[in-house]
Parts: C-alpha cells; structure tokens; sequence
C-alpha cells in the first residue's frame, strides 16, 4: 500500500526513574552504529517512556533487545512544515478540523531544508495519513530519516 | 506409585486405631524421658489413659517453637546421645537456631516417607534427580536425598547455587527430576532460557519436586510451563522430621499427610480451637513414631485446610492444601489480614505479568502502605501512556477486589528484583511499630 512508506518506525524503550538509565540507552544506541534523528521522553511518576526515530530502526531494536531493554516498534507519522511563525498552529488546525486523535507528539528541527518536523503518534495511523494527505499536508516518507 | 502402599491405602478406621494406640505409647515414652514433657503432662494431668479416641488429642498441650528455644540445644530429646546419629538445626537468622535429632530409626523413617513422596510423584529407579537444596543444617537437602536414594534414583546432588552450573548438570548428565525450592525452579527455567537452553529439546526434565515455602497454583503452571515438567509440592519441616510429612500424588490436589506417623489438625490460631472442616487455619502436628523428638501438637504457623475426600490416586490419607501463607508473615494492613500468597495469586493471573515480584510495606504517617514491585516485560509495557494506565489500573482493581485494600503496583526494569537461590524475600516491611 502506498500509505506504507509514510509510517515512520519509532523505538519505544522504557526505562526507570534511575540515574544512568537514559545514558545506558544511548549508549547502546552508539555502541550499535544508530544514529538518532528525533527522541522525546516522557516520564510518568514511576518511569520514563524514551522515543527514538532512528536512521537504522531494525538494528536500533534488536541491539536494545539484545541488551535486556524492554523495547517497542510501533509507527508515527512525520509531518513537515514551515519553521516560521504559524507554522505548528496551521497544521493543529488542520488535524482538529479532520477530527484526528492524537495521542503524542513531538518535534526536530532540520537546519539543512528549513523544516520543522512534527512526529505524531494518531489513534488510528492509516486514517491521519488518508485525511492529512488529502488535505494537502505534507508528510516525510521513512527516506527522509534513513538518509543521513 | 506407591512405596508402602498397605500403610498408605489403609482404611480409614484401622487408621484411626493405629493413630490412638501410637499416641497413647508416645505419651508414655515421652512422659518417661523427656523431663518437659513429663512436667507438663502432669501440669494438664495427662497419661496414656487421657486418649481413648483421636479427639481426645484436644486435651494435649500444644508445643511451640519457644519450647524449642527455651530447651536448646538438647533438653527436647528422648535418647541420650549415643543413640543420635544426625542433627539438623533451623538457620536461625533470629535469635537461638532450632535443633532437631535423629535416631537410626527416625533416618529410616523419614528416607521411607521421602520415598513415599517421590513415588507419590512418580518417581522411579530409573530417574536421575538433581538435588538444588542446600546440603548442610536445612533438613532439605539430606532429607531428599536419602528419600530419594532408598527408591533406587540416581542423584545429583548439586547442593543450591550457582545457577549456570546447576543447568550445565541438567543437561550434560540428563536430569529427568528436579528438587528445590518452587522460587529457585523458576530462577533456574530463566537462566537456562538466558543460556539458550530450550527445556523441551535440550532437557530431560519430565518431574519437579518442590518445598519449603509456600507457592501458588498459578505459580505452578509458570514452573511447568517454563521447565517443561509436572510440579509436585511437598510439605514438611524440622521439628516434625523435614521433608516427607506430606506431599502430592499424580492427582495434584493436595498433599498426601503420612497419617501413620503424623497426626494433623487445624486450628483456629486465635481460639486455639478446631477450624470447621475444610476451613483455613493453623496446621497443628503430632508424632507417632518419633524415637529422638516426640512432638505433641506442634504449632506450625503454616495456614492450610485439610480434605477428607477420597482421592482417586487410592491413598487414603487426609489432604492439606497448599499452605497460603504463615501465621507469621501474613502482613495485618490497615487491620486487613493479608498472605503474600494472595497477591501473587492475583499477579499471576494477569497475562503476561513476570514471575518476580517484590510487596513493601510501608508506613506513612499513620497510614500503611503497600507497594507491589512487578519487573516489566515486553507484554506489559506499552508506548501509549493511555493503556499503560490501564493495565497497572486493572491490576490495582484485581487487587483491591481480592485483598479489600488499596495497592500500587509499580512496574520495574528486568531483572531488578534480586534473584533467590532458595526460599525467595518477597516481602520488605520497613513499618517501625
């Protein structure tokens, strides 16, 4: 299906509220040759949830796996837009008018094309990539992260 | 399978018979030399003539591990030294250890009623067994062993420790029966599984003996699950004689009592008084055949039921269930009595929920507190916030049902919890009182 290639693999990792714990997944991470294109942590009272998109998703998972790490892969989606003022409101605007769950989202900055990238996890992934595509938002496809 | 299957199909009532004449003989023996016994036989005035049928027992004093204390190290034993050819004694972590002895007889008699178990479990001269009890002081070890050799099984005895070892013996010398403790069988299902030992294709494990603390039903499927065997739990301790007292049949409902040697009844730990039949309390035991250390109705603080019920194995002694916990550790939580066992009862029936579990309790101001600590895995973490919260809500709910109190679970990283090697401490009470 062509919606396919806009859903972008993300590791999910959790992780305890303990010291040392964040730098042991990175670490894991390096020792394996991935690099990290956007992350976000969000942590609960108890623990953290780390999100990776990576360049390598495969190889991301299976070396945390390897390591003992209770890890996820599940998909997002990436929109881009304009990095000016505006930018994220038009595009929040869009996804409350379509009526579309989100259930997190989180942002990188590429200085290279001038883009902000918003990466959304929706309740239902295939319905927010039918809808926004039709309303004319611009989606990454998984390329633009394993390019380096 | 039986060992000695005229004593162990006896008819109820010859049974009875057997059991009024030996305690009367006990009386007696004891009352001559054991000089507590004879004190305290005449302080409730007690002689043989007191027991005319098996409910006469109630007019007995009971014993209780304070007797012990208070007679340590010898002052319980019925023979004099040259007749004592074994001592086995409690760890004892608080205070005094506890100390039991043995004649040549009483070592023939507990190797009868561990062989008695391991046939009740369907052990036979051809199995290998490997012995993961401690070899030393703890009557586990010893008591399995000669129990298990007088059936004619070849032994490992591997004593407890060193996990990878223990699965290197398993699989290089063909294990067919494994004997520890039910916490230390599961450590072992997951360092073999860490290995890349697959139970099904690289073990011969077919039989599980396990003892020596108290584990659910649920418990018992993870272990047969992950190990590839059937589970049979045995029951005993050392002031009684060890392991042997009682233990499972191929049936797996219920411990078989060796009513022969061993009285049993239960309680009420409060009134002191007989539970209604069936019902839960304190497992209370006398010895009938005892040569160094008669024991009159000793309080074993192990909460347990006994079954009357025919059992289709063809044995025809009462069944305790598995003990749910001790009248010491049950845990008083805001006045609400809780087992242990309770708790991973529930856990274990959430799909997906790990083995290894932690309960603390704490105190905050005049408030208990009880945390559960659950190691997470893959089936229970989830990226969305909104499921996690409902599964660890779920949990909470299951438990506040059964327990009538409000927990908080919380999920831990793998391999957190510290790994036990024999009983496992499952329970930390930081409450200053």
């Amino acid at each position: 299906m062509e919606y396919e290639k806009y859903k972008i693999p993300q590791i999910s990792v959790f992780i305890e509220n303990k010291k040392g714990r964040f730098y042991n997944t990175t670490r894991v991470l390096k020792e394996a040759g991935v690099n990290i294109r956007a992350m976000s942590l969000a942590d609960t009272m108890d623990f953290g949830i780390l999100r990776f998109v990576v360049d390598k998703p495969e190889k991301a998972y299976e070396s945390l796996l390897e390591n003992n790490f209770i890890v996820k892969l599940n998909d997002v989606m990436a929109v881009a837009i304009k990095d000016e003022c505006g930018g994220l409101s038009d595009l929040l605007k869009t996804i409350s008018d379509l009526d579309l769950n989100i259930e997190y989202m989180y942002t990188f900055v590429n200085n290279l094309d001038k883009k902000a990238v918003m990466l959304f996890k929706f309740e239902d992934i295939d319905l927010a990539i039918e809808k926004l595509l039709k309303a004319g938002t611009e989606l990454l496809d998984k390329d633009y992260f394993t390019k380096i | 399978m039986f060992w000695e299957k005229e004593r162990e199909t006896m008819d109820r009532k010859s049974l009875e018979n057997l059991q009024v004449e030996l305690l009367r003989e006990n009386i007696d023996y004891a009352y001559k030399n054991v000089p507590f016994y004879k004190k305290k036989f005449d302080e409730y005035g007690i002689t043989k003539e007191s027991i005319k049928t098996i409910e006469d027992i109630k007019k007995l004093p009971f014993t209780t591990k304070i007797d012990f204390r208070d007679n340590y190290p010898f002052g319980l034993l019925a023979r004099p030294m040259k007749e004592i050819v074994r001592i086995h004694s409690s760890s004892g972590t608080t205070g005094k250890p506890t100390v039991v002895a043995y004649t040549k007889k009483d070592l023939k008699t507990w190797a009868d009623l561990v062989a008695r178990i391991a046939k009740a479990a369907g052990v036979t001269d051809e199995d290998i067994v490997q012995i993961a009890f401690g070899y030393g002081l703890f009557t586990g070890g010893f008591g399995l062993h000669y129990g298990l050799e007088n059936i004619g099984a070849a032994i490992i005895p591997a004593s407890s420790g060193n996990t990878k070892r223990q699965v290197m013996l398993m699989q290089d010398y063909g294990a067919t029966v494994l004997v520890c403790t039910p916490s230390y069988a599961l450590y072992i299902a997951e360092v073999a599984k860490n290995m890349g030992i697959d139970p099904k294709k690289d073990l011969k494990l077919r039989i599980g003996m396990f003892g020596a603390e108290p584990w659910s039903e649920q418990m018992r499927r993870k272990i047969e699950e992950s190990l590839n065997i059937k589970a049979y739990d045995n029951y005993g301790l050392s002031e009684i004689i060890g392991p042997g007292v009682a233990g499972e049949c191929e049936e797996q409902n219920g411990m078989h009592i060796a009513e022969d040697h061993f009285i049993a009844e239960v309680i009420d730990p409060e009134t002191e008084e007989p539970v209604k039949p069936g019902e839960y309390g304190e497992l209370v035991i006398t010895t009938l055949t005892k040569e160094a250390l008669p024991v009159f109705r000793y309080r074993t603080r192990d909460i347990t039921k006994l079954d009357y019920s025919t059992c289709k194995c063809g044995r025809t002694s009462v069944r305790m269930s598995k003990p749910i916990g001790r009248t010491d550790d049950m845990l008083i939580i805001r006045g609400v009595n809780v087992f242990p066992s309770q708790i991973e009862e529930v856990l274990f029936n959430i799909e997906g929920v790990s083995p290894h579990y932690q309960i603390i309790v704490d105190r905050k101001g005049a408030l208990d507190t009880v945390t559960i600590l659950v190691e997470a895995n893959a089936n229970l973490f989830f990226d969305e916030m909104k499921k996690q919260k409902q599964l660890l809500d779920r949990i909470n709910d299951e438990l506040k049902t059964t327990l009538g109190i409000d927990v908080d679970v919380k999920l831990v990283e793998p391999n957190s919890i510290e790994r036990s090697e024999g009983k496992a401490k499952r329970i930390i009470d930081k409450r200053k009182f």
